[in-house]
């Protein structure tokens, strides 16, 4: 066993205690962002693309490094949007609802009619 | 090891470390979206670093730069779409996709790295043939369960189990395959033989998640989420690339704990989900009359007023509120109902949607203050001090049968909803939920049935409040 393979099995170990350490503190209110937050790490994947994009020499290669691109850039770029999009909506105190008051008397206008 | 190359790994480390803060960051809906920006950070800092690395090595071809740049701005561009159009109803589809390419990317970068190797001098070290084994393994089936997971959600492919005679059997056969083919390249490497592991675990990713019921979907995808972190992890150990091993296995401790948790909440073990069990999907029972007795239905005049003359109303949404699109709707009853001086809560399960915490961006959607959503442990205590509990949309997490041996559910964690004064169930018809069982809540003396859709039958509530109460 080579020593790059020992450290790297090492590394690996620790940062899933890390992992198990830190999340487990999330309340269950944030599991979706979580989740969806963790998408967006592993999108780190998108570092292997690109490498392997830099040694790709046979058209074999490109379309296996094209096809890897375009799923990370897209696990990367989407994962992050989104948990940005669903931790915008968490609020304290909900902020003066415009949009439902006046589907409210939309739906009391209807039902008069 | 160049003074360059330690650099950039000791940027990647800095990277890696911002997602872990980010992650931390998580543990409050107060920081979170600064854990989102720092994680974000963390990204940015490796692609750069790694573009950095690219051209600094300079042994990129221009078809290699055509090929990154391009694949980059089109994924980056649906990724984007999606992210952007969503409904949050879909999350779980989306987050299923993100797996699924994901898992896919990753298994692809072992796999171009093998061809490499194979086609050099020196061969390829067994090591590194064990780690791309397992990533090309893991990662694959994440792919093609993950785009079945997510077809199932969408409704695209039926969500009850599909299964079939012997299909056990297939399912073994497969993983003998993949497992027989792995074995075989690690004591003579051949590219051929990858190619079938892939296919055997491409085809096993389909028969695995096939015959998993729509309600065991939280489970599913936590799962495969749980595999994808391993499966980028893999090919870190493929790539030799720290900022892959570190976030890899940050995720598949994530999707580990999600998966335990989610199990828990359905008591249920993770083998007895995979082999498929009674997660029969949407039962759509809607013409099962209302005759059983000594249930008491009640009109939504009645429902109003109990309401509206409550000190404490806990609401417990069920994935029913989910399905009826109707979470603005009971925003709107909550509110209405706080501006008469009625205390409002909602409690809400684990398994309360189609993914971990998903009933909680719903209502957070629907304009709901988190501090008003309530962990199942957090509730439970409280619903012996509620005047009414509005149940919407929810069946067997609130079923008393659970607390006794014996039945379907029996040891799953319920909501202790029967605690309360006096208890209102929002729902169609009498029909069953996921586990086939009649929920002896409805026959408690202290439960009133109002037989309504959820959508409309918040609003009507909701009027009627207004009118009756003013």
């Amino acid at each position: 066993m080579s020593t790059a393979l020992l450290t790297d099995l090492v590394i690996f170990v620790l940062s899933l205690w890390v992992g198990f350490e830190v999340i487990s503190k999330v309340p269950a209110t944030l599991h979706t962002p979580l989740m969806s937050a963790a998408n967006s790490i592993h999108g780190i994947v998108l570092v292997g693309a690109m490498l392997i994009a830099a040694t790709a020499n046979s058209w074999v290669g490109y379309v296996i490094a094209f096809v890897a691109a375009v799923f990370a850039s897209a696990n990367v770029v989407g994962g992050y949007v989104v948990t940005g999009r669903m931790l915008k909506m968490f609020r304290k105190r909900s902020t003066v609802p415009a949009a439902p008051a006046a589907t409210a008397v939309a739906s009391q206008d209807g039902r008069a009619s | 090891m160049s003074g360059f190359s330690f650099a950039t790994q000791l940027i990647y480390v800095l990277a890696a470390s911002c997602f872990v803060l980010g992650l931390h960051l998580m543990n409050t809906p107060a920081t979170a979206r600064r854990g989102n920006q720092f994680s974000t950070a963390g990204m940015v800092i490796a692609i750069a670093t790694t573009l950095a690395l690219i051209a600094h090595a300079g042994l990129i071809s221009a078809t290699g730069w055509i090929v990154m740049l391009v694949g980059a701005l089109i994924g980056g561009g649906v990724g984007l779409y999606s992210a952007r159009t969503v409904q949050m109803t879909a999350m779980p589809q989306l987050v299923s996709m993100f797996n699924a390419v994901g898992g896919g990317a990753a298994a692809l970068v072992a796999v171009h790295d093998y061809i490499q190797l194979s086609g050099a001098v020196i061969g390829v070290p067994e090591s590194t043939t064990i780690t791309t084994l397992l990533d090309v393994i893991i990662g694959s089936v994440t792919f093609s369960g993950s785009i079945i997971a997510a077809g199932k959600l969408q409704g695209l492919i039926t969500s009850a189990p599909v299964t079939f005679r012997g299909a056990r059997v297939v399912n073994l056969l497969l993983a003998a395959i993949a497992v027989g083919a792995g074995g075989y390249v690690i004591s003579t490497p051949s590219l051929p033989a990858l190619w079938i592991v892939i296919v055997a675990a491409l085809a096993f990713g389909v028969s695995m998640v096939m015959p998993i019921g729509g309600a065991d979907m939280p489970v599913v995808i936590s799962l495969l989420n749980a595999f994808t972190g391993t499966a980028v992890a893999m090919a870190g150990f493929v790539i030799g690339n720290w900022a892959l091993i570190i976030a890899g296995a940050l995720v598949g401790a994530s999707g580990g704990i999600l998966t335990k948790l989610m199990a828990d909440a359905m008591n249920r073990s993770i083998a007895n989900i995979i082999v498929g069990g009674f997660g029969t999907g949407d039962s759509a029972v809607a013409a099962v009359a209302a005759a059983d007795a000594g249930v008491k239905a009640i009109a939504a005049d009645d429902a109003a007023i109990q309401l509206a003359y409550a000190s404490k109303v806990i609401i417990v949404p069920g994935y029913g509120l989910a399905a009826a699109q109707a979470q603005h709707e009971v925003a709107e009853l909550a509110d209405e109902l706080e501006s008469h001086g009625v205390d409002v809560s909602y409690a809400i399960h684990p398994v309360a949607g189609r993914m971990p915490g998903h009933m909680n961006v719903l209502l957070a959607e629907a304009n709901v203050p988190y501090p008003q959503l309530k962990e199942m442990d957090d509730v439970n205590p409280e619903f012996a001090r509620t005047d009414v509990a509005l149940v919407i949309g929810a069946n067997d997490v609130t079923n008393p049968a659970a607390r006794r041996p014996g039945t379907a559910i029996s040891g799953m964690p319920i909501l202790d909803v029967d605690q309360a004064k006096s208890i209102i169930v929002i729902k169609r018809s009498m029909g069953h939920g996921y586990a086939g069982i009649d929920n002896e809540l409805y026959a408690n003396p202290k439960t009133s049935m109002y037989f309504a859709d959820a959508k409309t039958a918040l609003a009507d509530l909701t009027s009627a409040v207004k009118t009756l109460v003013g």
